[in-house]
């Protein structure tokens, strides 16, 4: 602060006014609780790799643990000392990739529906009815899996084809899960591009569809590709549906009607079972959790980048 | 933009046309939406209820006495029943778990009937199957099972929800398992709630633009994404392994052989405290953000204190937004099955969860444990878990939109 002139000093000799704030005791613990707070979710963070990372070098610590053997071999048995990723990871490619095949196309299609062709009312219908899709717990969807999926796939392609755990029936309900989230995300992202542009295309001649499919959607891309990746993320890290209905023990197979244990469903079993501390069960769960962990971080960081990208352009 | 030229010379009835049938398909694809909802429900309804054929190893009628049959007895006859067909030791054992003078006649009944008649479900049919084909299961259950009664049965029963888990089907029953659900939802929220509205006040009225605020911003935006199994995992080696002492009650003198090593109502409950702990901070930033600025610059203009505008202005305004955010994140935590699973949720428990430090088990793992099961009538109640699970979510969500309804009234 700046003092006062000398002339207003000589008129107000006695008082001084001090307009700065009181320093509060009070208000500064406060504050500093408030920050601790904060800061804890950076300690939730910092646990989550502590730990994870922690257990995970205990793993590559085994005289039979190689990085290299662990992703080329297609043979996971801990106990023999076979940490090949493939028959997990590949089980969790496979439904991720069918879940995606169903939510990718039917959720942008409904995006684009309700963002370029509802009125205001059906979309209050509409969304509402995706957002309790998107609040079902997975465990439900998981029994519908097992008690409605596999039995329609074994009475479409025939029972001695589709066993009665398939990492395909999995995958199609989890699409169906994924579905309002991916359609949800897009929709927001079509409805944030400018009315300008759509009405600079109409002005042009163009149909509703192709301003659909030629302005708005090229337009909200990042924003669309946002979405697609954060369903990536949470078909990789979804447990309870494959847990259910994918199948119990590693299988190395490209074969959607067979049973294939992803890696979140091994990670349930291992722990579902008796897990003593310290076995190489017990550590290769954390080991299989690291990689989880990283890939979705991975997957999510680059989301929010594109969510930037989409801002900075529109907002 | 090449693709833009593609379309410019063809005839415009024909671009007409193909809008027209794209709007039809996109229309068909939003329904689809609708279909897989009402699918899923009908097909949990189906399973809730249906026949079931069941072979009783004592023949009720047998059990008549002077001519008055089992239904009709008084609870003294009951007991007396039980007393005379059971070994004295197991008749004990009943009578050291709750006194018989201290239980009611249905409860008795009920054990005459698990103990003494001990039906077996030998076949199960789902509601679809019991209504269009009943004949058939009528000529099914006489050829197969000539000694079997056929009995339609409503899974979803009062005594379902009241009942403790058993490992008989037929007096199953969530009641421990929706008890342990609200011990786990009482301690997620006494760890998420105020360290997460106390986060989102940090960051939306004291964080300047640094750096650290940045990384928080961003770590709690990757946090809400981390798969909820990864947080299992966190609680199995911090909660369960590594605090021990404190979640299996040991450092407040408590040693009870059941707490199973940590394993317990409390480290399930703090483990899905982190994981709604991003949740109901982003919700809650939302909702102080929402508050208008004049309230707080009103409130500064008649000298406040930043703490006071905060805490008599924006909080009480942003309550109900808050209030909201929470019930949503109560939401996901009551249907989370895998972090518990991880953590170490009990497989067969049927006393009901007493202290912090008792073992569980919720209603989602219990629908997991009876859908993993093979025989058709665990499946059944499955289905009659899900539809209470279900109930218990569209109640806290129909709480949460009455909340955002009066919310959004009021401004």
């Amino acid at each position: 602060m700046t003092a006062p002139p000398a002339s207003l000093d000589g008129q107000f000799p006695s008082r001084t006014v001090n307009l700065r704030g009181r320093r509060r005791v009070s208000e500064t613990v406060i504050l500093a609780f408030l920050f601790l707070c904060g800061f804890f979710s950076i300690l939730v963070t910092v646990g989550i790799v502590y730990e994870l990372g922690k257990e995970s070098l205990l793993l590559c610590r085994l005289p039979e643990f190689s990085v290299f053997k662990s992703l080329t071999s297609t043979r996971w048995q801990p106990h023999t000392g076979n940490f090949g990723i493939w028959p997990l990871a590949n089980a969790t490619l496979m439904t991720t990739a069918t879940a995606m095949l169903l939510a990718i196309p039917l959720g942008l299609a409904s995006a684009i529906y309700m963002s370029e062709y509802a009125s205001a009312r059906a979309r209050s219908v509409l969304k509402p009815i995706l957002e309790v899709l998107a609040g079902i717990p997975t465990i439900v969807y998981g029994y519908f899996a097992l008690t409605f999926m596999t039995p329609l796939l074994r009475s479409i392609f025939g029972r001695d084809v589709v066993g009665i755990y398939n990492t395909g029936s999995a995958g199609l309900v989890m699409g169906i899960l994924i579905l309002p989230l991916i359609a949800s995300m897009s929709e927001d992202a079509l409805a944030a591009v400018p009315r300008s542009l759509r009405e600079a295309a109409f002005a042009m001649g163009a149909t509703r569809l192709e301003v659909a499919l030629q302005v708005v959607v090229p337009a909200a891309l990042s924003g669309i590709a946002a979405a697609i990746i954060i369903g990536v993320s949470r078909a990789i890290g979804e447990t309870m549906i494959v847990a259910v209905a994918a199948g119990a023990g590693p299988n190395f197979t490209f074969n959607p009607f067979e049973g294939a244990e992803t890696i979140t469903g091994h990670i349930v079993r291992i722990s579902g079972g008796d897990l003593s501390y310290d076995s190489v069960d017990y550590n290769s769960i954390f080991g299989l959790a690291l990689l989880l962990f990283l890939v979705t971080l991975g997957l999510n960081l680059v989301s929010q980048r594109f969510v930037r990208r989409f801002r900075e352009v529109y907002e | 933009m090449k693709a833009g030229i593609w379309s410019f010379d063809s005839n415009p009835e024909g671009r007409h046309r193909r809008g027209a049938a794209w709007r039809k398909g996109l229309f068909a694809v939003t329904v689809l939406g609708i279909v897989a909802l009402v699918t899923l429900l009908l097909n949990i309804l189906n399973g809730a209820f249906g026949y079931a054929a069941l072979e009783a190893r004592v023949d009720p009628a047998s059990l008549a006495v002077d001519g008055v049959p089992l239904e009709e007895q008084s609870r003294e006859q009951l007991v007396a029943l039980l007393q005379a067909t059971l070994s004295s030791g197991a008749f004990n054992k009943l009578n050291t778990d709750k006194p018989f003078s201290e239980r009611s006649r249905t409860n008795v009944y009920d054990l005459v009937l698990e103990r003494i008649v001990r039906p077996d479900i030998r076949e199960t049919w789902n509601l679809w199957e019991s209504l269009t084909r009943l004949s058939e299961i009528r000529a099914f259950t006489q050829s197969e099972f000539p000694e079997a009664r056929l009995q339609f049965i409503n899974w979803l029963n009062p005594r379902f929800v009241t009942r403790p888990q058993t490992s008989e089907a037929l007096t199953a029953g969530v009641r421990t398992a929706i008890l342990g659900s609200l011990w786990t939802i009482l301690f997620a929220i006494l760890l998420a709630f105020p360290i997460g509205v106390s986060a989102a006040i940090y960051l939306e009225e004291f964080a300047t633009d640094n750096r650290l605020t940045r990384l928080i911003r961003t770590n709690i935006n990757n946090l809400a994404g981390v798969p909820s199994i990864v947080y299992g995992i966190l609680g199995l080696a911090i909660f369960v392994r590594a605090l021990e002492p404190l979640t299996s009650g040991e450092v407040f003198g408590i040693v009870n052989p059941t707490t199973a090593n940590g394993r317990t109502v409390l480290s399930a409950g703090l483990t899905l405290g982190l994981l709604v702990l991003p949740l109901i901070i982003i919700n809650a930033q939302e909702a102080i953000r929402a508050v208008p600025q004049s309230l707080r610059q009103a409130s500064y203009g008649i000298g406040a204190t930043k703490w006071q505008t905060i805490w008599s202005h924006v909080l009480p305004g942003a309550l109900p937004g808050i209030l909201t955010g929470t019930i949503l994140a109560i939401s996901r935590a009551i249907g989370e099955t895998a972090p518990l699973v991880v953590v170490g949720a009990s497989t067969a428990i049927s006393f009901d969860p007493a202290s912090p430090f008792s073992k569980f088990t919720t209603l989602p793992i219990q629908i997991y444990q009876w859908t993993a099961r093979p025989q058709a009538e665990f499946r059944s109640l499955a289905a009659a878990a899900s539809l209470v699970l279900l109930g218990l979510l569209l109640s806290l969500n129909a709480a949460a939109i009455l909340l955002r309804n009066r919310y959004s009234r009021r401004s």
